[in-house]
Protein backbone atom coordinates (compact mmCIF):
# COMPACT_ATOMS: atom_id res chain seq x y z
CA UNK A 1 0.00 0.00 0.00
CA UNK A 2 1.20 3.67 -0.92
CA UNK A 3 1.62 5.78 1.97
CA UNK A 4 -0.35 8.84 2.17
CA UNK A 5 2.02 11.71 3.07
CA UNK A 6 0.87 15.03 4.77
CA UNK A 7 2.87 18.51 4.98
CA UNK A 8 5.02 19.08 8.47
CA UNK A 9 6.37 21.92 10.15
CA UNK A 10 9.50 22.16 12.99
CA UNK A 11 10.43 25.35 14.36
CA UNK A 12 12.17 26.37 17.42
CA UNK A 13 11.83 30.38 18.22
CA UNK A 14 15.05 31.44 16.41
CA UNK A 15 14.26 28.98 12.98
CA UNK A 16 12.78 26.81 10.92
CA UNK A 17 14.50 23.54 11.21
CA UNK A 18 11.94 21.64 9.14
CA UNK A 19 9.48 21.87 6.40
CA UNK A 20 8.43 19.13 3.68
CA UNK A 21 5.92 16.39 3.29
CA UNK A 22 6.35 13.14 5.37
CA UNK A 23 4.58 9.89 5.76
CA UNK A 24 5.07 9.71 9.62
CA UNK A 25 6.28 11.83 12.35
CA UNK A 26 7.43 10.27 15.84
CA UNK A 27 7.21 12.89 18.96
CA UNK A 28 7.73 12.35 22.62
CA UNK A 29 4.21 13.50 24.19
CA UNK A 30 3.88 14.28 27.97
CA UNK A 31 2.20 11.42 28.33
CA UNK A 32 4.51 9.07 26.27
CA UNK A 33 5.64 8.87 22.48
CA UNK A 34 3.19 8.59 19.76
CA UNK A 35 3.12 8.16 15.64
CA UNK A 36 1.03 10.23 13.48
CA UNK A 37 0.17 9.18 9.97
CA UNK A 38 -1.71 11.07 7.61
CA UNK A 39 -5.49 11.39 8.25
CA UNK A 40 -4.93 11.94 11.80
CA UNK A 41 -7.97 13.95 13.65
CA UNK A 42 -7.06 17.26 15.56
CA UNK A 43 -4.62 16.89 18.41
CA UNK A 44 -2.85 19.57 20.62
CA UNK A 45 -0.38 17.91 22.80
CA UNK A 46 2.81 19.30 25.04
CA UNK A 47 5.90 17.56 24.03
CA UNK A 48 8.68 16.35 26.47
CA UNK A 49 12.36 16.03 26.40
CA UNK A 50 13.14 13.19 24.10
CA UNK A 51 13.74 12.16 20.53
CA UNK A 52 11.74 13.31 16.87
CA UNK A 53 11.62 11.03 14.39
CA UNK A 54 9.93 11.62 10.65
CA UNK A 55 10.02 9.67 8.05
CA UNK A 56 9.63 10.83 4.05
CA UNK A 57 8.95 7.95 2.91
CA UNK A 58 8.88 4.01 4.25
CA UNK A 59 12.77 3.25 4.45
CA UNK A 60 14.49 6.14 5.49
CA UNK A 61 14.05 8.26 8.32
CA UNK A 62 15.93 11.25 10.00
CA UNK A 63 15.75 11.64 13.83
CA UNK A 64 16.19 14.58 16.15
CA UNK A 65 16.62 15.94 19.61
CA UNK A 66 14.18 18.26 21.15
CA UNK A 67 13.63 19.50 25.00
CA UNK A 68 9.79 19.88 24.51
CA UNK A 69 7.39 22.39 23.06
CA UNK A 70 3.42 21.84 21.89
CA UNK A 71 2.30 19.96 18.99
CA UNK A 72 -0.93 20.44 17.15
CA UNK A 73 -2.18 18.03 14.60
CA UNK A 74 -4.70 20.09 12.09
CA UNK A 75 -6.45 18.76 9.20
CA UNK A 76 -4.15 21.27 6.80
CA UNK A 77 -1.14 19.50 8.27
CA UNK A 78 1.19 19.20 10.92
CA UNK A 79 3.11 22.35 12.98
CA UNK A 80 5.58 21.53 15.89
CA UNK A 81 7.01 24.08 17.99
CA UNK A 82 9.54 23.39 20.02
CA UNK A 83 12.33 24.86 22.16
CA UNK A 84 15.29 23.14 20.71
CA UNK A 85 15.90 20.88 17.93
CA UNK A 86 18.90 19.43 16.57
CA UNK A 87 19.81 16.69 13.84
CA UNK A 88 21.38 13.61 15.38
CA UNK A 89 24.28 14.10 13.03
CA UNK A 90 24.80 17.46 14.26
CA UNK A 91 24.80 16.78 17.79
CA UNK A 92 28.47 18.52 19.54
CA UNK A 93 28.43 15.01 21.82
CA UNK A 94 31.79 16.12 23.79
CA UNK A 95 29.85 19.15 24.47
CA UNK A 96 26.92 17.27 25.73
CA UNK A 97 28.92 14.49 27.71
CA UNK A 98 30.19 17.95 29.66
CA UNK A 99 26.95 19.46 30.13
CA UNK A 100 25.86 15.77 31.66
CA UNK A 101 29.04 15.51 33.78
CA UNK A 102 28.53 19.34 35.10
CA UNK A 103 24.98 18.53 35.83
CA UNK A 104 25.67 15.38 37.64
CA UNK A 105 28.38 16.87 39.69
CA UNK A 106 25.63 19.33 40.58
CA UNK A 107 23.61 17.08 41.58
CA UNK A 108 26.26 14.93 43.54
CA UNK A 109 27.49 17.74 45.04
CA UNK A 110 23.79 19.15 46.51
CA UNK A 111 24.86 22.49 47.79
CA UNK A 112 22.41 24.86 49.28
CA UNK A 113 22.18 26.98 46.66
CA UNK A 114 21.61 24.03 43.97
CA UNK A 115 18.58 24.86 41.20
CA UNK A 116 17.64 20.94 41.71
CA UNK A 117 14.99 20.86 39.45
CA UNK A 118 17.11 22.95 36.76
CA UNK A 119 19.68 20.95 37.46
CA UNK A 120 17.92 17.75 36.82
CA UNK A 121 16.20 19.59 33.36
CA UNK A 122 19.96 20.20 32.54
CA UNK A 123 20.80 16.13 33.08
CA UNK A 124 17.77 15.07 31.00
CA UNK A 125 18.74 17.24 28.07
CA UNK A 126 21.97 16.37 27.86
CA UNK A 127 21.69 12.54 28.55
CA UNK A 128 18.89 12.80 25.39
CA UNK A 129 21.74 14.43 23.16
CA UNK A 130 24.22 11.54 23.71
CA UNK A 131 20.93 9.40 23.61
CA UNK A 132 20.04 10.45 19.91
CA UNK A 133 23.36 10.91 18.57
CA UNK A 134 24.30 7.27 19.75
CA UNK A 135 20.81 6.45 17.79
CA UNK A 136 21.98 7.75 14.78
CA UNK B 1 47.24 80.68 16.45
CA UNK B 2 48.10 77.06 16.59
CA UNK B 3 51.18 76.49 14.83
CA UNK B 4 51.40 74.37 11.40
CA UNK B 5 52.80 71.75 13.17
CA UNK B 6 49.72 71.25 15.90
CA UNK B 7 47.73 71.70 13.20
CA UNK B 8 48.86 68.71 11.00
CA UNK B 9 48.89 66.40 14.43
CA UNK B 10 45.42 67.43 14.80
CA UNK B 11 44.21 66.26 11.47
CA UNK B 12 46.24 62.96 11.43
CA UNK B 13 44.69 62.36 14.75
CA UNK B 14 40.84 62.69 13.55
CA UNK B 15 41.63 61.16 10.44
CA UNK B 16 42.44 58.02 13.11
CA UNK B 17 39.31 58.86 14.55
CA UNK B 18 37.19 59.31 11.20
CA UNK B 19 37.95 55.51 10.02
CA UNK B 20 37.58 53.84 13.95
CA UNK B 21 34.20 55.67 13.50
CA UNK B 22 33.53 54.41 10.26
CA UNK B 23 34.37 51.07 10.92
CA UNK B 24 32.01 50.88 13.69
CA UNK B 25 29.22 51.91 11.57
CA UNK B 26 30.29 49.18 9.13
CA UNK B 27 30.39 46.47 11.54
CA UNK B 28 27.02 48.06 13.26
CA UNK B 29 24.98 47.90 10.13
CA UNK B 30 25.83 44.34 9.44
CA UNK B 31 24.84 43.36 12.75
CA UNK B 32 21.74 45.34 12.19
CA UNK B 33 21.04 43.20 9.06
CA UNK B 34 21.24 40.16 11.14
CA UNK B 35 19.07 41.44 13.93
CA UNK B 36 16.46 42.24 11.44
CA UNK B 37 16.52 38.52 10.14
CA UNK B 38 16.51 37.30 13.40
CA UNK B 39 13.12 38.89 14.20
CA UNK B 40 11.74 37.98 11.01
CA UNK B 41 13.15 34.39 11.91
CA UNK B 42 10.66 34.88 15.05
CA UNK B 43 7.53 35.80 13.42
CA UNK B 44 6.03 32.40 12.12
CA UNK B 45 6.44 30.43 15.73
CA UNK B 46 4.95 33.54 17.54
CA UNK B 47 2.29 33.93 14.92
CA UNK B 48 1.41 29.63 15.53
CA UNK B 49 1.72 29.95 19.09
CA UNK B 50 -0.81 33.05 19.31
CA UNK B 51 -3.10 31.12 17.28
CA UNK B 52 -2.44 28.03 19.47
CA UNK B 53 -3.54 29.71 22.44
CA UNK B 54 -6.50 32.21 20.89
CA UNK B 55 -7.86 28.40 19.63
CA UNK B 56 -7.87 27.40 23.42
CA UNK B 57 -8.73 30.40 24.85
CA UNK B 58 -11.76 30.56 22.57
CA UNK B 59 -12.91 27.34 23.06
CA UNK B 60 -12.67 27.86 26.77
CA UNK B 61 -14.44 30.19 26.47
CA UNK B 62 -17.65 28.63 24.87
CA UNK B 63 -17.38 26.20 27.51
CA UNK B 64 -18.20 28.75 29.45
CA UNK B 65 -16.03 28.04 32.30
CA UNK B 66 -13.60 31.52 33.02
CA UNK B 67 -9.69 30.94 32.59
CA UNK B 68 -8.54 31.61 35.81
CA UNK B 69 -4.39 31.07 36.24
CA UNK B 70 -1.47 32.50 38.27
CA UNK B 71 -0.73 34.55 35.80
CA UNK B 72 -3.60 36.37 35.08
CA UNK B 73 -4.80 37.09 38.30
CA UNK B 74 -4.94 40.78 39.17
CA UNK B 75 -4.00 42.02 42.16
CA UNK B 76 -3.53 45.36 43.69
CA UNK B 77 -0.68 47.20 43.34
CA UNK B 78 1.81 46.92 46.15
CA UNK B 79 5.36 45.30 44.35
CA UNK B 80 5.96 46.47 41.08
CA UNK B 81 8.96 44.51 39.14
CA UNK B 82 10.51 46.31 35.67
CA UNK B 83 12.67 44.75 33.60
CA UNK B 84 15.13 47.68 31.99
CA UNK B 85 17.09 46.79 28.55
CA UNK B 86 19.85 48.72 27.97
CA UNK B 87 22.59 47.50 25.88
CA UNK B 88 25.86 46.15 26.75
CA UNK B 89 28.24 49.02 25.00
CA UNK B 90 27.68 52.81 24.64
CA UNK B 91 28.46 54.56 21.55
CA UNK B 92 24.99 54.76 20.19
CA UNK B 93 23.67 58.27 20.91
CA UNK B 94 20.98 58.62 23.35
CA UNK B 95 19.87 54.91 22.90
CA UNK B 96 20.89 53.71 27.08
CA UNK B 97 19.97 57.22 28.36
CA UNK B 98 16.28 56.93 26.68
CA UNK B 99 15.79 53.52 28.34
CA UNK B 100 17.36 54.51 32.12
CA UNK B 101 15.39 57.95 31.75
CA UNK B 102 11.96 56.38 30.97
CA UNK B 103 12.88 53.68 33.85
CA UNK B 104 13.31 56.16 36.58
CA UNK B 105 10.35 58.27 35.26
CA UNK B 106 8.27 54.57 36.11
CA UNK B 107 9.98 54.24 38.90
CA UNK B 108 9.09 57.46 40.40
CA UNK B 109 5.49 56.63 39.33
CA UNK B 110 4.91 54.05 41.19
CA UNK B 111 6.83 55.41 43.97
CA UNK B 112 4.41 58.45 44.12
CA UNK B 113 1.50 55.39 44.06
CA UNK B 114 2.94 54.07 46.56
CA UNK B 115 3.74 50.87 45.71
CA UNK B 116 7.57 49.74 45.86
CA UNK B 117 9.81 48.44 42.71
CA UNK B 118 13.11 46.08 41.88
CA UNK B 119 14.37 46.42 38.70
CA UNK B 120 15.94 43.58 36.43
CA UNK B 121 18.62 44.83 34.60
CA UNK B 122 19.27 43.75 31.13
CA UNK B 123 22.55 45.37 29.62
CA UNK B 124 25.51 46.10 31.42
CA UNK B 125 24.78 50.07 30.77
CA UNK B 126 21.64 50.25 32.30
CA UNK B 127 22.68 47.76 34.80
CA UNK B 128 25.79 49.88 35.58
CA UNK B 129 23.60 53.21 35.83
CA UNK B 130 21.35 51.72 38.54
CA UNK B 131 24.02 49.94 40.46
CA UNK B 132 25.78 53.57 40.73
CA UNK B 133 22.52 55.35 41.80
CA UNK B 134 21.72 52.88 44.37
CA UNK B 135 18.20 51.21 43.05
CA UNK B 136 17.21 48.03 44.39
CA UNK B 137 18.00 45.58 41.74
CA UNK B 138 17.01 42.05 42.07
CA UNK B 139 19.22 40.49 39.28
CA UNK B 140 20.90 41.38 36.79
CA UNK B 141 21.68 40.01 33.18
CA UNK B 142 25.17 41.59 31.51
CA UNK B 143 26.79 41.00 28.07
CA UNK B 144 24.18 38.96 26.60
CA UNK B 145 23.97 40.61 23.33
CA UNK B 146 27.06 39.78 21.56
CA UNK B 147 25.67 35.85 21.58
CA UNK B 148 22.14 36.82 21.87
CA UNK B 149 20.41 33.14 22.80
CA UNK B 150 16.82 32.25 23.43
CA UNK B 151 17.59 31.10 26.59
CA UNK B 152 18.64 34.11 27.97
CA UNK B 153 14.57 34.95 27.58
CA UNK B 154 13.87 32.03 29.59
CA UNK B 155 15.79 32.55 32.16
CA UNK B 156 14.94 35.93 32.98
CA UNK B 157 11.17 35.04 32.49
CA UNK B 158 11.50 32.13 34.99
CA UNK B 159 13.26 34.95 37.15
CA UNK B 160 10.11 36.98 37.91
CA UNK B 161 7.26 34.26 36.77
CA UNK B 162 8.34 32.78 39.67
CA UNK B 163 8.61 36.03 41.75
CA UNK B 164 4.92 36.70 40.55
CA UNK B 165 3.42 33.38 41.50
CA UNK B 166 4.97 33.83 44.81
CA UNK B 167 2.68 36.88 44.94
CA UNK B 168 6.20 38.62 45.80
CA UNK B 169 5.48 41.20 43.06
CA UNK B 170 2.53 42.26 41.52
CA UNK B 171 3.39 43.54 38.09
CA UNK B 172 5.90 43.05 35.84
CA UNK B 173 7.18 45.98 33.41
CA UNK B 174 9.28 45.98 30.36
CA UNK B 175 11.07 48.96 29.32
CA UNK B 176 12.83 48.89 25.48
CA UNK B 177 13.90 50.24 22.92
CA UNK B 178 11.64 49.26 19.63
CA UNK B 179 12.82 48.97 16.61
CA UNK B 180 10.67 50.60 14.39
CA UNK B 181 12.98 51.21 11.28
CA UNK B 182 16.05 51.76 10.90
CA UNK B 183 15.87 55.93 11.60
CA UNK B 184 13.16 55.02 13.89
CA UNK B 185 13.76 53.58 17.53
CA UNK B 186 10.85 54.66 20.46
CA UNK B 187 11.06 53.80 23.99
CA UNK B 188 8.12 51.21 24.43
CA UNK B 189 6.68 50.51 28.17
CA UNK B 190 4.42 47.26 27.74
CA UNK B 191 3.30 45.09 30.50
CA UNK B 192 4.43 41.47 31.07
CA UNK B 193 2.37 40.35 33.85
CA UNK B 194 -0.36 39.86 34.46
CA UNK B 195 -1.24 38.89 31.05
CA UNK B 196 -4.08 40.20 29.01
CA UNK B 197 -4.57 37.64 26.58
CA UNK B 198 -5.65 38.80 23.50
CA UNK B 199 -9.33 37.26 22.05
CA UNK B 200 -8.61 35.59 18.77
CA UNK B 201 -10.20 37.06 15.80
CA UNK B 202 -12.72 35.46 13.90
CA UNK B 203 -12.80 31.54 13.93
CA UNK B 204 -10.89 30.78 11.16
CA UNK B 205 -10.23 27.05 10.67
CA UNK B 206 -10.99 25.90 14.19
CA UNK B 207 -11.62 22.37 15.08
CA UNK B 208 -12.48 20.79 18.28
CA UNK B 209 -8.90 18.88 19.40
CA UNK B 210 -7.96 16.29 21.30
CA UNK B 211 -5.83 17.51 24.30
CA UNK B 212 -3.02 15.30 25.61
CA UNK B 213 -2.48 16.13 28.63
CA UNK B 214 -5.86 18.40 29.94
CA UNK B 215 -6.97 21.44 28.33
CA UNK B 216 -5.59 23.24 31.61
CA UNK B 217 -2.47 21.91 31.68
CA UNK B 218 -2.01 22.95 28.23
CA UNK B 219 -2.97 25.75 29.25
CA UNK B 220 -0.32 26.82 31.10
CA UNK B 221 1.94 25.37 29.44
CA UNK B 222 1.12 28.21 26.65
CA UNK B 223 1.12 30.71 28.48
CA UNK B 224 4.45 30.42 30.00
CA UNK B 225 5.57 29.80 26.13
CA UNK B 226 3.80 32.76 25.14
CA UNK B 227 6.01 34.55 28.11
CA UNK B 228 9.36 33.37 26.78
CA UNK B 229 8.60 34.72 23.20
CA UNK B 230 7.34 37.65 24.27
CA UNK B 231 10.57 38.38 26.40
CA UNK B 232 12.61 37.26 23.41
CA UNK B 233 10.83 39.34 20.80
CA UNK B 234 11.68 42.87 23.20
CA UNK B 235 15.67 40.92 23.51
CA UNK B 236 15.76 40.50 19.46
CA UNK B 237 13.66 44.17 18.78
CA UNK B 238 16.12 45.83 21.26
CA UNK B 239 18.94 44.63 19.78
CA UNK B 240 18.24 45.62 16.53
CA UNK B 241 17.21 48.94 17.90
CA UNK B 242 21.03 49.27 19.70
CA UNK B 243 22.58 48.40 16.25
CA UNK B 244 20.57 50.76 14.32
CA UNK B 245 21.09 53.63 16.92
CA UNK B 246 24.89 53.09 16.86
CA UNK B 247 24.91 53.17 12.77
CA UNK B 248 23.38 56.47 12.73
CA UNK B 249 25.63 57.82 15.80
CA UNK B 250 28.70 56.55 13.80
CA UNK B 251 27.43 57.61 10.74
CA UNK B 252 27.03 61.16 12.25
CA UNK B 253 30.74 60.90 14.11
CA UNK B 254 31.66 59.95 10.48
CA UNK B 255 30.44 62.94 9.00
CA UNK B 256 31.52 65.78 11.54
CA UNK B 257 35.20 64.19 11.48
CA UNK B 258 35.40 65.20 7.76
CA UNK B 259 33.87 68.35 8.22
CA UNK B 260 36.52 68.89 11.05
CA UNK B 261 38.97 68.01 8.90
CA UNK B 262 38.13 69.90 5.91
CA UNK B 263 38.14 73.20 8.47
CA UNK B 264 41.35 72.15 9.36
CA UNK B 265 42.84 71.86 6.26
CA UNK B 266 41.93 75.56 5.83
CA UNK B 267 43.81 76.15 8.50
CA UNK B 268 46.45 74.30 7.52
CA UNK B 269 47.02 75.76 4.62
CA UNK B 270 46.73 79.39 6.08
CA UNK B 271 49.43 78.72 8.20
CA UNK B 272 51.40 77.14 5.75
CA UNK B 273 50.85 80.46 3.45
CA UNK B 274 51.76 82.59 6.21
CA UNK B 275 55.16 81.02 6.96
CA UNK B 276 56.34 80.74 3.84
CA UNK B 277 55.40 84.70 3.43
CA UNK B 278 57.42 85.28 6.30
CA UNK B 279 60.41 83.37 5.35
CA UNK B 280 60.36 85.21 1.38
CA UNK B 281 59.71 88.60 3.14
CA UNK B 282 62.77 88.07 5.67
CA UNK B 283 64.64 86.76 2.55
CA UNK B 284 64.06 90.11 0.83
CA UNK B 285 64.55 92.20 3.43
CA UNK B 286 67.82 90.39 3.88
CA UNK B 287 68.89 90.52 0.63
CA UNK B 288 67.70 94.05 0.51
CA UNK B 289 70.20 94.40 3.57
CA UNK B 290 73.22 93.53 2.01
CA UNK B 291 72.84 95.41 -1.28
CA UNK B 292 72.66 98.95 0.77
Amino acid sequence: MLSRSFHLEIRTPEKLIYEGDVTSVQAPGVEGNFQILAGHIPFLTALDVGEIRIRESSDASQLMATTGGVFEVLRTGVTALVETAEWASEIDVSRAEEARDRAQEQLTANAPDLNRPRAEAALARAQNRIKVASNL
Amino acid sequence: MATLREIRRRIASIKNIEQVTDAMRVVAAARLRRAQENILATRPYADKLNTILGHLISQANTEEEALVHPLLEIRELKHVCIVSVSADRGLCGSFNSNVTRTTTQRIEYYQDSGADVTLICIGRRGHEHFVRRGYDITDSYVNIFRQLEFQTAVDVVHEFEHLYTDKKIDKVEVIYNNFKSAILQTVLVEQLLPLEPEMPEGDELFLDYIYEPGQVELFEMLLGKHLNMQMWKVLLDSNAAEQAARMAAMENATQKAKELIDELILQRNRARQTQITTEISEIVSGAAALEG
